[in-house]
Formats: structure tokens, sequence, C-alpha cells
């Protein structure tokens, strides 16, 4: 037999009570990845996790874990190779922290599961590194969603798995939580060489933190493959069905629908300067025209997702005398100019010319 | 904190046990015919003692000073075993309708056996308290299978225990026979008729019991973290939860059979306990509720049968005076919490 991946799927369908949702889902994992499925609301991420978990009954097919296939692996075996943070909250009753990440050890101990000094240890070494120890003696009920996320992915730490299942693990968390959290994947992967199979909503943070993605949408997946083949506007726009608004692939982040009809405000925009306006102009709805700007300018990005018209020029070009001409055409049917750019310099020196040209029309505000 | 907790424990079950002897020593003392405490050591260690005294002592309050004992213990760690099934703080035996199942049967083998001129012994009391048990419990899982709110679980609970209960009480009430108020007496829950051979028997089955509960207590605190958890760690959850229906009916079934249906026990125990240890881990919880419930059901036999005597309550309304409101303490509680 050829060597497979640490997990890896061989036609497998998932779904609920023998129905199947998902066909012919075929993935595999290394360790030391971050593999992260993504996909719109509903498509089926979490039932993949949890049939590969065991939570559901696969429909057909088989998952392979380090070479075997986990239908011929006891609870036991299973549970010292992969471990979960699920979605669902959990309530348990008087339960320190400590206690809970403690569970972990289930494994590892005697029939009564008591821990020995080796295990409190690991104990407190896993919640060391979620930075979570002084929180030992906090009541689990008590504590914030981030922290309770952190202690949790503390208790699959300490036990000890080659394979990490995540579902969703950063809805509830702040930015700073979302953060950290996957800081704590990466070095997990990175230190412990620790395969990570997740799901995330977050588009812009798998596309940085994922080694592999795997695109579910209708009763398949659809894409499997590095972020970078992945997260393009137009495959994401697909994937996701998006048709009011955008999204930027190269940074990860959305925009509103531009506002529609003919411009009535023309924006002299660069380096960065046109950002806060266009922003400005987009919430109250008023159609707009940005100019002029190299394709390789920041305001370019976003004036490309909200402007009715951006007057553009090729990277590291000068602006010619066809766009400026261009330009003045869609300024003069504007009612207003905004100039939001401060300093002209070699580039942008023919933006002056907009400029002094709308002072003399009176536009510019 | 390590220490803290730890000296916690200790001294808590030092309480609980110096509890229970106190209590056992004292239902000893007490009743129409009063001893002194060097009465009860001579008739209890020396052999010594007044004849009928000892008589008294031997064969009607001690049997039923244990027979408190190992029911009040089983049926708290009953309380606990379901209550952690449901992940539910007030689930028990009682108000989840089960001890009212176990009741039916019992009442009916009991009225069939005495038709015949014949009586029931314990272990046929058991396995018939047994199979009632398991028939509510199987109405009460069909219900928690549709329903995942706790409060909607016991009053479904409570409903099917109030149908079995009319339905005890209309087959008691035709029931022809003059041991029929026996079998009314036992419908409303006491310790009191135990023999020695009952409770040879009670103890031989509760004790197998406890010792099977308290070796799930590793799967059952995994379990507390929910059935996701649980089974990512290796619990094996299908035999796991038959287990804690088992051993759990057959706690609750044994009490039944042997002193009817008590009410409130199995919650208002294990909700001290829980409360007294500050943890709700199995290891430490089952054994103190064990403690807990037998010194509880001693303390409640007390009252019982001492506060009217020569009239004696039945054990359950003494039993409800103490335990419901701890249900209500927890209930509210818990409100504040989520």
């Amino acid at each position: 037999m050829t060597q497979k991946s640490f997990v890896y799927t061989e036609n497998l369908t998932v779904g609920y009570d023998g129905k199947p949702l998902i066909r012919d889902i075929r993935l595999s994992l290394e360790k030391g990845q971050i593999l992260t499925l993504i996909g719109p609301n509903g498509a089926g991420k979490s039932t993949i996790l949890k049939s590969l978990i065991r939570q559901l009954k696969l429909v057909g097919g088989a998952v392979w874990l380090d070479n075997t296939s986990m239908e011929r692996m006891t609870d036991k075996e299973i549970s010292r190779k992969m471990a979960v943070v699920m979605t669902e909250r959990i309530h348990p009753e008087l339960m320190t922290c400590e206690d809970v990440v403690a569970t972990g050890r289930y494994p590892y101990t005697g029939t009564l599961g008591i821990l020995g000094a080796e295990d409190h240890e690991k104990v407190k070494s896993a919640m060391q590194l979620v930075h979570a120890w002084e929180l030992r003696d906090r009541d689990f009920s008590a504590i914030s969603d981030g922290q309770r996320q952190r202690i949790l992915l503390a208790r699959a730490i300490c036990q000890e798995p080659e394979v990490i299942v995540l579902d969703e693990p950063t809805s509830f968390l702040d930015i700073r939580h979302k953060l950290e959290l996957l800081a704590i994947l990466k070095q997990m992967v990175h230190e412990k060489h620790v395969a990570v199979l997740m799901s995330l909503h977050e588009l812009d943070l798998a596309q940085k933190v994922s080694d592999l993605v795997i695109c579910v949408h209708g009763d398949r997946i659809e894409c499997m493959g590095v972020p970078e083949e992945i997260f393009t506007d137009e495959y994401i726009h697909h994937l996701y069905g998006v048709t009011v608004g955008s999204y930027n692939a190269s940074f990860g982040c959305l925009e509103l629908d531009a506002p529609r009809g003919e411009p009535e405000v023309f924006v002299i925009a660069g380096g960065g300067s046109g950002i806060p306006v266009f922003r400005q102009l987009q919430r109250q709805g008023i159609p707009f025209a940005a100019g002029i700007l190299p394709e390789n300018d920041v305001d370019y990005q976003v004036a490309h997702a909200l402007a009715g018209t951006v007057i553009s020029e090729q990277a590291f070009e000068e602006i010619s005398e066809e766009k400026v001409r261009e330009a003045l055409a869609v300024m003069r049917r504007c009612k207003r100019v905004i100039c939001a750019v401060s300093r002209f310099g070699m580039v942008n020196r023919r933006c002056e010319e907009l400029k002094k040209e709308a002072e003399r029309m009176g536009l510019l505000q | 904190m390590k220490n803290k907790a730890k000296i916690r424990y200790i001294a808590s079950f030092l309480m609980l046990a110096a509890l229970l002897l106190m209590l056992v020593f004292w239902n000893i003392n007490s009743g129409s015919v009063s001893l002194t405490v060097r009465e009860v050591f001579q008739i209890l260690f020396q052999k010594g003692g007044d004849e009928t005294a000892r008589n008294i002592v031997w064969s009607i309050r001690l049997p039923r000073i244990l027979a408190a004992l190992i029911l009040g213990g089983a049926l708290s760690a009953s309380g606990f075993l379901l209550q952690t099934f449901f992940n539910n703080p007030i689930a028990g035996p009682f108000v989840l309708g089960i001890s009212s199942g176990a009741k039916l049967t019992v009442a009916l083998t009991m009225i069939f056996l005495l038709g015949k001129g014949m009586t029931a012994g314990s272990g046929l009391m058991i396995v018939s308290a047994f199979a009632g048990s398991l028939i509510s419990m199987g109405f009460v899982l069909l219900v928690s299978r549709k329903v995942k709110n706790m409060s909607m679980l016991v009053i479904s609970g409570v409903m099917i225990g109030y149908i079995c209960s009319a339905v005890t009480d209309f087959v008691v009430t035709f029931a022809e026979d003059s041991n029929i108020v026996n079998l009314h007496n036992w419908s409303q829950g006491s310790f009191s008729g135990t023999d020695w051979s009952n409770v040879a028997m009670m103890a031989g089955v509760v004790a197998v019991s406890v010792l099977l509960a308290f070796l799930l207590s590793k799967p059952m605190g995994a379990y507390q973290l929910g059935e996701g958890y649980a089974r990512n760690m290796g619990v094996n959850i299908k035999r796991f939860r038959v287990e804690l229906i088992l051993l759990s009916s057959i706690l609750s079934a044994c009490v039944t059979a042997f002193a009817g249906p008590i009410s409130f026990v199995g919650i208002a125990v294990p909700q001290l306990m829980k409360s007294l240890l500050k943890t709700a881990k199995p290891i430490l919880v089952i054994p103190a509720c064990f403690l807990g419930g037998a010194a509880f059901c001693l303390f409640c036999d007390l009252i019982a049968r001492t506060v009217f005597a020569p009239t004696e309550l039945s054990i359950s309304s003494v039993t409800a005076i103490f335990g419901a409101p701890v249900v209500i303490y927890v209930m509210i509680n818990r409100k504040g919490k989520r």
C-alpha cells in the first residue's frame, strides 16, 4: 500500500439518518498542516466534521487515521489520536477551568480516572500554552467566551492528540481572542506537529491561517487547494453566491454594495487618502467617481468596489494624457469634486490639473 | 487551593460519617420504649440488658434503621445517576415517575399473589419494581427525545408519576383483602415492618449496584461535559447510557420494593452533597450521596415515627418537607445563573 496522508477520507458520504447530504468527500491532511473548511451557512461543514469525529454515522465510505480505518479502531485508540473542540456550549456543574482541562487526560488515566503527578503537569503546561493558567481555579461557567474557548482548546491539547478537530472555534470571539486562538493553533502545528482540521466562518482568517482549504458547496466538496488558489474574488463570490457588495480576496475584506446611478461626486484620490471619503459617500448612498488612480494604489482596490466609475492608469506608469481627458469629462458631469490628496508628486502631478480645473469651475469643496 | 479542596473533602466525609453514626444511635434510643445510651451499648455489644428491650432493638429497630440507611443511600445515588444522565439538576427517581412506575407494578404483583393466598418474597418484589421502573424510564426516555427542556422533562415525569399513582390507588381501593392495610401503608412509603431477610436482600442488591455506579464515575465525569466530548474521550456512549439507566433503575426499584415511593431524597441529597463538597466529581459525590442519603433518611424516619407517636407519618411526607425546599432553591439558583 502506498503511503497515505495522516488523515484522509475515501469516497466519504455524510448526512443525517442515512440520508446523504454531501457525497464523495476526499480530503487529506498531513501532520503539521492546518486544513480549513469554508462554505456558506448550512453547506454542511459541521456535518462533515461531526461525521469525522463519529458523532454522526457515516453514510458511506471510510475515514483513515494514521493508516487505520477509524471503523476498526476502538474508542480509546481514537481518543488518544484525535481531540475535538465543538461549537455547542457546555454547562458543566461546579467545575473549575482546571477540572475541565483535566478531563482531557481521560484516555490516559486508570479505572477511576484519578490523575497522577505527570497528568497534573500536562494539564498545567496545556493551560500555560493557551495562556489560561491563571484561570485554573475559576468556575468554568463564570468565564468569558474567549476564555472558555481557550480552556476547551487546552482540554484538547492535554489529550495529546495527533489531530485536533475544531468546529468554528472563533465564533463568539472578539478579534483579539480570534487572533490569539489561531496563533495558538499555529504554534501547536509548528511545535507539536499536530494536524488541525477546522471549519471557519471568517474567510480572511481562513486565508491566512490555513495550509489547505476545502470549499463545501451544494452536495459536494467543490474545491480543495492552497489558499492562494481558492481565495480569488471570483471564486469566493461564486462560492457564497455574493450578489450584493463584494469580497476583496487580497485584503480579505468585505465591501458593501456600491451606490448606483450617475456619479454625483468626483474624488481626486490616491495613496490611501481616498478610502475614508469613499466610505463616507457609500454610507450616504451618493454615487461617485474616483481618479486618477494607478492600479497598484491602495485606493484603487476600494474604489473598484465602491465607485461607479474609476479612472485608472496602469501600475508603475505615469498618468497619460488620455486618462486626464477621460477624468475631466467625468468630472464635468459631477456636481462637486472632493480632493482627498494633499500632496502632488512625480506620479500624480497630473491630478493637480484636475484639482485646478475643478477650482476654476467652482466645483471643488 | 489544592490542599484546601482536599481538606474540605476529608472534613465533609468525616462529618457525614459522624452524623450517620449519631443518627443510628439516636434512632436506636428513641421510640415508644426509650432506652439510655448505656442500655443501648449493652444490648448492641455485650448482649446484655433487658430481654424486651433487646428484642425491640434487635428485631424491630435495627432492621428498620438499616433499611433507612441502605435505601436512603441507594435513593440518592440513583438520583445522582439520573441527574448526570439527563444533565438536569432536578431529575430524580420520584419526579421522573420512576418510583411511581415501580410502585404500580409492585402493587399489582402483591394483589395478584394475595389473591392466590401467597405473599411475595423480597426478590420477586425487587424484580417487579425493576420492571415498573424500566417501563416508566422508557416513557421518560421517549419524552426526552422530543423535549430537551429540563422543566418539560420533569413535568412529563411528574405526569407519568401521577398516572401510575392513580392506577395504583385504584387497584388498591378495589383489592379485597385484609392485608390491604399493609399495602396501603406501603404505597404511602414507610420503612416499618422490615425484617432481617429483607435487610440482607437489600444490602446485597444495593451494595453491588452502588459499587458498580462508583466504578462508572470516570465516564460519568466525562459525560458531565456533554455527550460529544465524552465520546471524544473514548466513552462508549451507548453502553454507558444503558449502564446508567439500569443501575439507577435497580437502585430506585429496590427502594420502592421495600419502602414504597419516597419523595425528593433523590434530588435534594445530591444537591446538598455537591454544595457541601463544592464539586460535582462523581468519584466524590457518589460515596457522599450514599452517606448523606442514609443520614437524611434516618433523620426523616426518626421524625416520622417519633413526632406524633404512636401515630406514624409516611416517610414521604417528612422527606418532602425537608427535600422540596432544596429543589426550589436549586431551581431559583439555576435561573439566576443562566
